[in-house]
């Protein structure tokens, strides 16, 4: 394997994990918020603090990792990426800081109000919908490469089809990944009445989910045939896999039963789809502009792989201690600690 | 405004209020451990206490200082996008491993906070900030060595145009770091140490809680003796840094002592006016000799002055003022500790007097005046410069619109998230005495003995 598809592999691999924890993080801040507007907040809210608490600041963690490893895989990324990216991400970060301090706030301060309730609650759906504009920019079409520089056109983005298709994608499986987590976590936690309000919630989403994927394929179609074809044509195992995931979990939860693979099934249909559209983006990283070819010098290659294996080294022990104290310690899920 | 000088404004507002949080985040963890260690050792349940309820307000500073450390990391990217290109080249490894290295942090402080209770053996607890603080000074390493690059680049060579030869790890131990990395670190853990004195010397002025003045007293002289030590080692690491300087960045002495001609038995000017025209400095104080000294220990050192450096390389000479805040504010705290010991040991009447408190109360707020007066003395003396030598402020700009909305936008998020910080930290810690959080962790049979021991 060559560096360069060493370096993206890590990378999206870094990407889907974000995904996947970033999206229980945001979701259960929006259930939070819809529990408290409904008066069900003392049945879900302790299992939600439960959960986020020791991990919040990891989350955050996998997404720094995915920008900061891209420029140093791929530096070309940050100038054309950083250039046109400025208004977009420069959004997203402001909702995070909200969002990651305002949840400080109230939980270490215990100083809880609806109006922090909200904010945390609404970035949270507006994060990922704002996130994922960069991975629509990514397919190519709307910069412009001028002798001034680069542009990105944002009335030809605001009126793009494919690029809502994405955001709204985004925000259903950020309900949809949460409320599947959720559901795990409260049965876990024997709290037997969230079960029942977040296994209906991850009924309610199901629907929504099958739609919007369809279609995600249909625009993507329209903007980008040369990602399309290949996804359709040579991948397409991948997403049927993701289908056929995306159903057994929705059996087993219908069923009440098992939900711990059930969650896994639901993260198996995130990642057969996840890297089926990744792999069939490539070679380009940034369409037109950057490929796979653009990868860093041999050393610094070398060097970041080496750093990343030592680093893994580091971290994986931890973060199964981790697990294991709060994810799969019964008595801390069950709330007796 | 031009958008280069917006770029700068945006990057300084952002690392700015980065800084505040960083020092706090780097220096914080070594007093937990130092504090849990002595109340474990001594069966103290002060120190105990303390540690916790630092602990308490710490994770309200760390969750914030991730997130301004998000914005930073990411702006770069935004600001200047051709700087992280090149970045990514040549000195992406030390970025790469800070976020392993604040990863690591984050995972073991998650744990250290949730399980102050769950072992029953008080040392397997206390084994958890081993990780933190050294995680969390780890970071600092990793990040003052990108900074450093920035100042004294090194590990890779331009031919034609183009990078060869690149080393990543030349570039990481880059001439400059050694002494900048001890700088950062001594700095970080003198100022936590000096803020949570500041603290204390106001919780025994106000006097609110009587109960808790032994509490108090205890935390300000462990405070103390940190702070003395860490700020005696910041004053080497300061000469450290003026030596290096003069050997390897005169443009930047220079610039900060408003030196023009090259010559030995060179003056130490501080504060004063400048007649930029005439070269001529009025109302300054003159130390002779002691800029020549500072520079290489002898008097006869030749020190180089900015008429030998091409004019369109020239920091901007304002630095000469943050470099004197820096120095006053941050030797402050070495004079407020060295004389809290005077009294403490020839005159301990005087050591809580009034006049006293408002000084320990000081050292904390100056400390970060200096750290910011410090940060603005070595970013502006690097101008215009992003990449030393190789890559100017105005080359590295981005070239999308919108910088001024951003730097609008930013700005208003952190005034909000730094006042934000400071009343809901107040409000933490205002109605609820310490000796009322040590029996909601330890229970009232705690109290019993005198000093808070067994």
């Amino acid at each position: 394997m060559d560096f360069a598809t060493l370096g993206i592999t890590v990378l999206w691999t870094f990407l889907y994990s974000y995904v996947v924890i970033a999206s229980i993080d945001f979701g259960a801040g929006f259930y939070n918020f819809y529990a408290k507007l409904t008066g069900k907040d003392n049945i879900i809210t302790p299992i939600i603090t439960r959960y986020l608490n020791p991990v919040w600041e990891v989350t955050n963690v996998f997404f720094v990792f995915f920008f900061v490893g891209i420029v140093g895989f791929f530096p070309d990324t940050a100038y054309y990426l950083g250039t046109v990216l400025l208004i977009p991400a420069s959004i997203s970060l402001i909702m995070l800081a909200i969002r990651g301090s305002y949840y400080a706030f109230n939980q270490y301060a215990k100083d809880s109000n609806m109006v922090w309730a909200f904010l945390y609650g609404v970035t949270g759906l507006f994060i990922p919908a704002s996130l994922s504009v960069a991975l629509v920019i990514a397919e190519g079409g709307f910069i412009e490469e001028t002798a001034s520089g680069l542009d990105l056109d944002f009335i030809e983005l605001f009126f793009n089809g494919y690029a809502w298709s994405v955001v709204f994608l985004a925000v259903i499986s950020v309900l949809y990944i949460s409320s599947g987590f959720l559901l795990f976590y409260s049965n876990r936690a024997k709290a037997y009445e969230a079960v029942k309000l977040t296994r209906t919630w991850f009924l309610t989403w199901t629907i929504p989910m099958l739609v919007i994927t369809q279609f995600v394929f249909i625009e993507l179609r329209a903007t980008n045939r040369e990602h399309f074809d290949n996804a359709t044509q040579n991948y397409w195992y991948l997403f049927l896999l993701s289908f056929v995931f995306m159903l057994v979990a929705i059996y087993l939860v219908y069923k009440k039963k098992n939900y711990g693979v059930a969650f896994i099934m639901i993260m198996l249909q995130f990642a057969t789809a996840f890297f089926g559209y990744g792999v069939s983006k490539l070679p380009y990283i940034l369409y037109p502009f950057i490929e796979l070819d653009s990868v860093v010098n041999d050393s610094m290659a070398i060097a970041l792989v080496i750093a990343f294996v030592l680093g893994l080294l580091l971290l994986i022990p931890s973060l199964i201690m981790l697990m294991r104290l709060f994810l799969f310690d019964k008595d801390y899920v069950q709330g007796k600690e | 405004m031009e958008d280069v000088l917006i770029g700068r404004i945006l990057t300084g507002l952002t690392l700015g209020v980065h800084i505040l949080y960083a020092t706090i985040g780097v220096g914080i963890p070594l007093l937990i451990m130092v504090l849990e260690f002595l109340g474990i050792k001594k069966n103290d349940y002060h120190y105990l206490t303390m540690a916790r309820r630092i602990a308490m307000g710490y994770t309200v500073t760390v969750a914030v200082g991730v997130v301004t450390g998000t914005i930073i990391g990411l702006q770069l990217s935004l600001i200047w996008p051709e700087f992280m290109q090149l970045a990514g080249h040549i000195i992406a490894l030390p970025l790469f491993m800070e976020t392993f290295a604040f990863f690591f942090e984050a995972i073991f402080l998650g744990i250290y906070l949730y399980t102050w209770d769950r072992f029953t053996n008080r040392w397997h607890h206390w084994y958890l900030t081993i990780p933190v603080v050294f995680g969390a000074g780890i970071s600092a390493v990793f990040i003052t060595m990108v900074n450093s690059f920035m100042n004294s680049p090194a590990g890779f060579d331009i031919v034609d145009g183009a990078l060869v030869n690149v080393d990543p790890l030349k570039a990481m131990f880059n001439p400059s770091m050694p002494e900048r990395v001890f700088h950062v670190l001594v700095t970080a853990y003198m100022t936590a140490a000096f803020i949570m004195a500041s603290i204390a010397a106001f919780k025994l002025l106000k006097a609110k809680f009587d109960e808790d003045r032994e509490y108090h007293k205890k935390g300000l002289k462990f405070m103390m003796i940190i702070g003395l030590i860490m700020s005696a080692l910041t004053l080497l690491a300061g000469d450290l840094s003026a030596k290096y300087l003069h050997e390897n960045q005169p443009e930047k002495l220079a610039a900060m002592e408003w030196h023009f001609e090259t010559e030995s038995n060179a003056d130490l000017i501080l504060f004063g006016v400048l007649d930029e025209e005439a070269q001529e400095t009025k109302g300054a104080i003159h130390i002779p000799s002691a800029l020549s000294i500072l520079s290489d220990w002898k008097p006869s050192t030749e020190v180089t002055g900015l008429n030998d450096i091409p004019e369109d390389e020239w920091p901007p000479l304002v630095i000469h003022y943050f470099f004197d805040v820096m120095v006053f504010f941050g030797m402050f705290g070495l004079g407020v500790s060295i004389l809290y010991f005077i009294l403490h040991f020839f005159k301990k009447d005087f050591l809580y007097s009034t006049p006293m408190l408002y000084l320990y109360i000081l050292t904390g707020p100056l400390s970060f005046l200096a750290i910011e007066a410090g940060w603005f003395t070595a970013e502006l003396g690097r101008q215009p410069w992003i990449v030393r030598g190789y890559m100017r402020v105005s080359e590295a700009i981005t070239e999308a619109s919108g910088l001024g909305l951003t730097l609008i936008l930013f700005g208003i998020l952190y005034f909000v998230l730094v006042t934000t910080t400071i009343l809901v930290m107040t409000r933490m810690f205002k109605d609820k005495s310490a000796t009322k959080s040590q029996i909601e962790y330890y229970g009232k049979e705690s109290l019993d003995e005198t000093g808070g021991r067994f």
